[in-house]
């Protein structure tokens, strides 16, 4: 049995699905207003179960600069095709960053596997009066708004990427979970390219893909649920009382392994006493990420 | 035993140096010392090509010693004020001059990068459509643009003065970036279509004249406005910040070289439709 401070690593593994991600720069004149137009941009996009893509905020390196020089932030969207990514970005770039005062929105994927034209279309807004810029072979547009240009790349890159990475925090109360996610959480944020898309980077509410209900097709993940102990098949053991969840979508596999990796050694402090991932016993998912492999003993 | 396109690709990958023999005001074309006419060949399938040197047609073998081989990285020295046309349409690989040199440097250039040490005739990367070419001194009249007559001049790349140009400048730019950290002498940019125009120093006078798109922006001493620009605003156009930030980082300009965040916007030709502008930095005025 593998432990890490105390607390056991159950000796199974996440599985994860492929997803198509991209990555935009977001900057405006101060560090505040690039994270309240990020932060719009990322708003309910917890699940693709219902708010049709994944995203959440990565913090810039110290070393990375911004297309403009300004403070800025990169924002990570995750679908599961290419046509709602499109829809996703031109419904999120242009109404909650094109409205936020003095931001800019650039491609942070420029060497993607494919481009997606955004801001090509988002131009339009300008009435005619938008202008391009061509320098190098990136092309901005620059739509006039009223407090100067909103000015945004025409094509962002889109790349296959991972979605739906997880690991489990079983504590013997909720208060010793709480902590345990937030420090992982913590942790996993200084991971570039991973994001932890759920509030707070953390999921009370995991999902299993079935329900007594017709027309239902996910449900409390009951064997989870402390409080169900006794009516249903529990996978929680002898003093288990409350169970957190952490989900993470990233543009590579090694972001998404690199992000678990940290996440779980962070978790791993007083009052938990088990770490463990969900699956559907690897028939589903193309990606494995076995929770012995990320921390050898 | 290499293939034939692997022994082509181990000659390009050399250097070339071409040196002229003589010093002659006799005009000299000279569009075969371009890296896409050197590809794969040898310093004697180099010296056979052709040049004229006034009307009569020699080889460049004539003209100029040539060392080495290779098409990626090429280099021409000695007196060059009278030859015309070098890197003429190159798409790839490096060209170093060490000027002054002549007429029509870099016209047509598709790609590739081509640097002059010194001075640059006129024409200088007319009708340039790619690549990056970098003029260390001073340039001619009517960089960037088109010959008389036609309607459009430079449609891409970039194009770097440090020195100062003459007069038309950008005239009937089409597209691309035409950077002078020097003085820009009158019409600059006129009858701009679209593209990017900035002037570190002084702007001359009736810049933009007749411009329909495009982007003059004066870093220095205030052009004398044309009647038909009008002034709309004085903001910090973002676009800017991203352009100088992408100047440094491809070395085309030094940090601190062009700076400025605030500008007056002039819009104009209204002769034109009025859709072209003219920034003016606001902290030079």
């Amino acid at each position: 049995m593998r432990r890490v401070n105390g607390v056991e690593i159950e000796d199974t593994f996440a599985e994860a699905f492929a997803m198509w991600g991209t990555r935009l720069v977001v900057t405006a004149d101060s560090l505040e207003w690039a994270r309240t137009a990020a932060s719009a941009a990322t708003g309910f996009a917890t699940s693709i179960i219902g708010c049709g893509c994944e995203a959440g905020v990565n913090e810039l390196g110290a070393g990375d600069g911004t297309p403009d020089g300004r403070p800025g932030l990169a924002v990570l969207v995750f679908t599961m095709s290419r046509k709602d990514m499109e829809k996703q970005l031109l419904l999120r770039v242009g109404q909650t960053i094109m409205t936020c005062t003095t931001t800019a929105c650039y491609d942070g994927l420029p060497r993607g596997e494919e481009r997606l034209k955004i801001g090509g279309k988002l131009r339009y807004f300008g009435d005619t009066f938008q202008r391009s810029k061509l320098l190098e072979g990136r092309r901005l547009w620059r739509v006039p708004v009223m407090d100067g240009e909103f000015v945004v790349e025409e094509s962002f890159g889109v790349s296959k990427g991972v979605g739906g990475g997880n690991f489990f925090i079983m504590a013997a109360d909720l208060e010793h979970a709480l902590a345990a996610a937030e420090a992982a959480v913590a942790a996993m944020r200084a991971v570039p390219g991973a994001i932890m898309p759920f509030p707070g980077g953390i999921v009370r509410s995991g999902s299993k893909v079935s329900s007594r209900y017709k027309g239902q097709n996910v449900s409390s993940n009951t064997p989870y649920c402390p409080t169900l102990r006794g009516f249903e098949k529990s996978e929680l053991r002898e003093g288990e009382n409350a169970v957190l969840e952490i989900v993470i979508d990233g543009l590579t596999e090694k972001a998404v392994a690199e992000a678990t990796r940290a996440g779980v050694a962070a978790a791993c402090r007083d009052g938990v006493l088990r770490i463990s991932a969900g699956n559907y016993g690897g028939s589903l998912g193309q990606f494995k990420f076995a929770l012995h492999d990320l921390l050898p003993g | 035993m290499m293939c034939i396109a692997c022994a082509a690709a181990a000659l390009d990958r050399g250097g070339v140096t071409l040196t002229r023999k003589e010093s002659s005001p006799i005009p000299v074309e000279a569009d075969s010392i371009c890296p896409d006419r050197f590809a794969a060949l040898g310093p004697s399938d180099i010296a056979r090509l052709p040049a004229f040197y006034g009307r009569r047609q020699v080889t460049l073998g004539d003209l100029f010693e040539i060392e080495g081989t290779g098409a990626m990285d090429i280099t021409v020295t000695g007196d060059l004020a009278a030859v015309k046309k070098i890197g003429h349409g190159m798409t790839m690989g490096r060209v170093t001059v060490h000027g002054p040199v002549g007429q029509h440097t870099g016209a047509f250039m598709g790609g590739g990068e081509l640097v002059v040490l010194g001075d640059a005739g006129d024409w200088l990367g007319a009708y340039m459509a790619g690549g990056r070419l970098v003029v260390h001194g001073d340039a001619g009249h009517y960089a960037g643009g088109a010959y008389s007559g036609d309607t459009k001049g430079m449609r891409g790349g970039t194009i770097v003065v440090r020195g100062s140009v003459g007069r038309e400048a950008g005239a009937h730019m089409r597209r691309g970036l035409l950077v002078v950290l020097g003085d820009a002498g009158e019409f600059a940019a006129a009858k701009m279509l679209a593209g990017s125009f900035f002037v570190r120093g002084r702007l001359g006078r009736r810049a933009g004249a007749g411009m329909k798109r495009g982007t003059v922006v004066a870093f220095g001493e205030p052009a004398a406005s044309l009647p038909t620009f009008r002034y709309t605003c004085t903001y910090r156009p973002v676009f800017m910040r991203y352009y100088l930030r992408r100047l440094v980082e491809l070395g085309l300009v030094a940090e601190g070289e062009l700076e400025g965040e605030v500008f007056r916007r002039y819009i104009g030709d209204l002769t034109n439709g009025g859709r072209g502008e003219v920034l003016v930095r606001a902290e030079s005025e």
